[in-house]
């Protein structure tokens, strides 16, 4: 008898065997890994980079960058650091003549009128030893501190100052951090205003899609399906023409005013201002999501099965008990979902609200896209959209912890 | 069940569709197709005449350039162009240019812009030098009005930013100075403004009494920013902002705000073809010129080159003064302006350059924005949020 040498062989074989599965399997999924890396993991891990690391001032301004860092950013500065970033940011030009001025925008940033001034420095041509007095000589600012500071603020390649900046923080020379002015502070705010705009936008698309998908899932099937290609209608439409409908109906001469006043409720001269305000976005808001709360919903309630409320009620529970203790804790996951999916989309908005919203519509989209499209900062807008996805991952994690995300039924 | 299987379906296929939102998909959906459309250039090329791809703001303003430039060019030439819009903004072309994918070949850039694509070596430099002569003999540094040609961009016209108001909705005094638009109790209703601190600020500075010479001089100061900060802060809650340039015309059409700030062809155009009561208050116009730039990179430079050439010249320019209220960048092609497309308005007092409209007038300081952009578009920006 050799059981072991048998057993042996034959977990052998069933490794191999298992192997050849698991490979065939990962086959299977290498696509879609593949996809996954390539369209989310490398895009937000880019994305976190950009928000920590600008190199365009190192690069053109190597050496300058050491002796940056080298100084105190109070005692004058050295005339070795003032040849280094003159000679340097000169022949900087010979490798790409665009290159001191981008260094310039950049430097601009932190302080304003820098452009200029290193235009002055690139188009003299006189600048020789002793460095420091030509240099002051061409414009005074150069003696004071400030650019200087400006500069060694923007040298490391590696910086917090993006991030600081998103949470309305300032990195100083010296290193410290200190609250942006209140001119300027606005991120927080923001931060706030889209939490809470999105907040109420998933309470109402709550309140109004649960007696909706309720209707959906209890309706005879030739009824419901109609009920359903209704609430699927708004998906085929853009998502402009259904920002820009609610723009028709809203404004001052739009269609529901234009009734309002047919009819003598309003008077003609009291038309209400229903447009560019947070009303306006909350509607259009709620009506470009309520799909994504009704869908879980009712493919929740589809399941839950009626022979639970009628045995409560058999029991002798009141309809509102029935339905309080009975039916709707059945639907928590499709609710959960549902919540889930609009607050996590209306936390992202931005075409909606600042198309109706007026002053209110400015939410912390709107803010990445300026700094997208318009000041070219694409590192503040990589800084804000990090906090922005962090922030979604932490109400993910909180959701999970309080509802669980096992629970949940997307459809 | 049927249902079901429909929610299902559905609702699978949705989220992926709206997460990027719609216009970041719009956007890259643009870029893909101009991407397609390059590499069909490309290939074509090869084979016969080349392509062009030129991107402008669309709407009236395109098409006053295809009437004047691309048309005769293509005839002249035997090329094609490929024509797009966007929307301004330097965001696709450094997308383009640091993804070393150029697929466009021509970009109609405002000269701020223009200017700070050129620092940050966004476009390629251009020798104003070789440009033709006018048709008067003049060269063309002589020619072009001044602030017209910059290192990496040639302007075509200049056009205002100016503020209109609907004719109909102020029975008494109708507002003539640029003070009036901020005069809530005198002109009451709601008031368009684009949604950006260029025009804004040096518009505030104006209307409370700086002379236009000084507007800059004073911006350049915090003081001078903080008032004008102030003076727009009066009418804070009856702005309503806007950003493409289509969309002053409709606020104003449909009764939504009383007077609005926009470029003068976009209110022009309604008035004449559609009867319109728009009426242009060009008391503090602020004159920006339009440029062609070239995207660094392009695989047609020689050829983008060629077609600003042309287009830049007298006769084009002035061509394009048919089919839209804006001023030609050259001296030599302002006498050969005439009426507009109808055949009965005349064009010239309808012009940002006309004299007449010139009494109380800036040109926009591109330096001034180069240096200041970010720092008061921080300021404009968090001020609008609160």
């Amino acid at each position: 008898m050799h059981p072991t040498i048998d057993q042996k062989a034959l977990t052998r074989q069933l490794a191999t065997a298992e192997r050849r599965n698991k490979i065939k399997a990962f086959l299977l999924v290498l696509p879609l890994l593949l996809f996954v890396l390539a369209s989310f993991i490398v895009p937000i891990g880019s994305l976190v980079w950009q928000g920590g690391y600008s190199d365009t001032f190192a690069n053109a301004l190597p050496e300058t960058s050491k002796l940056l860092a080298a100084w105190d950013a109070k005692s004058p500065v050295s005339e070795e650091l003032v040849k280094s970033f003159v000679t340097e940011l000169k022949a900087s030009k010979l490798k790409d003549p665009a290159t001191p001025t981008r260094v310039a925008t950049v430097v601009n940033r932190e302080l304003s009128g820098s452009v200029s001034k290193f235009k002055q420095v690139m188009n003299a041509s006189d600048l020789a030893s002793p460095y420091k007095e030509k240099l002051t000589a061409l414009n005074g600012e150069w003696e004071k501190p400030d650019l200087w500071r400006a500069m060694k603020i923007v040298s490391p390649s590696f910086t917090p100052r993006f991030y600081l900046q998103a949470v309305d923080l300032r990195l100083t020379a010296e290193g410290d951090v200190k609250p942006e002015g209140d001119e300027n502070a606005i991120h927080l705010l923001l931060f706030g205003r889209t939490l809470m705009v999105a907040a109420l936008v998933t309470f109402f698309c709550a309140l109004l899609g649960f007696p909706i998908a309720y209707l959906l899932a209890h309706a005879e099937t030739k009824t419901s399906n109609m009920l359903l290609i209704i609430v699927l209608l708004p998906f085929w439409t853009s998502l402009l023409v259904r920002t820009t409908a609610w723009i028709a109906l809203l404004q001052q001469n739009g269609v529901v005013n234009d009734f309002l006043v047919a009819i003598g409720l309003i008077d003609n001269d009291h038309r209400l201002v229903m447009m560019y305000n947070m009303f306006a976005t909350l509607v259009a808001m709620t009506h470009v999501l309520l799909p994504f709360m009704i869908l879980p919903m009712f493919s929740v309630m589809k399941t839950i099965k009626p022979n639970l409320v009628r045995a409560a009620l058999s029991l002798g529970a009141t309809p509102w008990t029935a339905f309080w203790k009975v039916y709707f804790p059945q639907t928590i996951p499709g609710l959960g979902a549902g919540c889930l999916l609009v607050f996590i989309l209306a936390v992202g908005y931005y075409i909606t609200p600042a198309l109706v919203g007026g002053q209110s519509g400015q939410l912390i989209s709107n803010i990445i896209a300026f700094h997208m499209q318009k000041t070219l900062n694409w590192s503040l807008a990589s800084a804000i959209a990090t906090l922005l996805l962090i922030g979604v991952l932490l109400l993910y994690w909180l959701y999970n912890r309080l509802v669980g995300i096992d629970k949940m039924k997307l459809a | 069940m049927g249902g079901n299987t429909v929610g299902v379906h559905a609702f699978r296929n949705v989220p992926s569709m709206k997460l990027g939102s719609a216009e970041m998909k719009n956007w890259n959906g643009k870029l893909m197709l101009l991407g397609a459309m390059g590499t069909l250039a490309m290939s074509v090329a090869a084979a016969e005449a080349a392509q062009l791809t030129v991107i402008s703001w669309g709407g009236a303003y395109t098409k006053s350039q295809t009437e004047a430039y691309q048309k005769p060019w293509m005839a002249k030439t035997g090329n094609t162009i490929v024509s797009a819009d966007y929307n301004g903004g330097l965001a696709e072309v450094k997308a383009q240019v640091e993804s070393k994918n150029v697929t466009w070949d021509v970009v109609d850039v405002e000269t701020s812009e223009a200017i700070s694509g050129c620092n940050d070596g966004l476009f390629e430099k251009i020798d104003a030098s070789k440009l033709p002569k006018g048709d008067n003999g003049a060269s063309p540094m002589d020619d072009f009005v001044p602030g017209a040609i910059t290192d990496c961009a040639i302007s075509t016209i200049a056009y205002a930013n100016v503020f209109g108001y609907d004719s109909t909705k102020f029975s008494g005094d109708k507002p003539t100075k640029v003070a009036d638009f901020f005069d809530l109790k005198k002109f009451p209703g709601k008031r368009g403004l684009k949604k950006e601190a260029k025009v804004n600020l040096e518009m505030a500075l104006m209307a409370d009494g700086v002379p236009a010479a000084d507007v800059y001089k004073v911006l350049a100061t915090k003081e001078g920013v903080d008032r004008a900060f102030k003076k727009l802060e009066t009418i804070k809650g009856s702005i309503v902002w806007w950003e493409a340039g289509a969309q002053p015309p409709q606020l104003l059409a449909s009764g939504e705000v009383t007077m609005t700030t926009a470029y003068n062809g976009r209110l022009f155009t309604p008035a004449v073809t559609e009867n319109k009561p728009f009426v242009i208050v060009w008391d503090g116009q602020q004159q920006v010129f339009d440029t062609w730039a070239i995207p660094k990179g392009s695989k047609n430079k020689d050829l983008a080159l060629d077609f600003i050439a042309f287009s830049t010249s007298t006769k084009p320019l002035a061509d394009q003064a048919r089919y839209i209220p804006y001023g030609p960048a050259r001296k030599s092609s302002a006498p050969l302006v005439g009426k507009f497309q109808d055949d009965k308005t005349d064009m010239a007092p309808n012009m940002p350059t006309n004299p007449a409209n010139m009494t109380n007038a800036i040109v926009q300081d591109v330096k001034f924005w180069a240096d200041h952009y970010d720092e008061l578009n921080e300021r404009f920006v968090s001020w609008i949020g609160k």
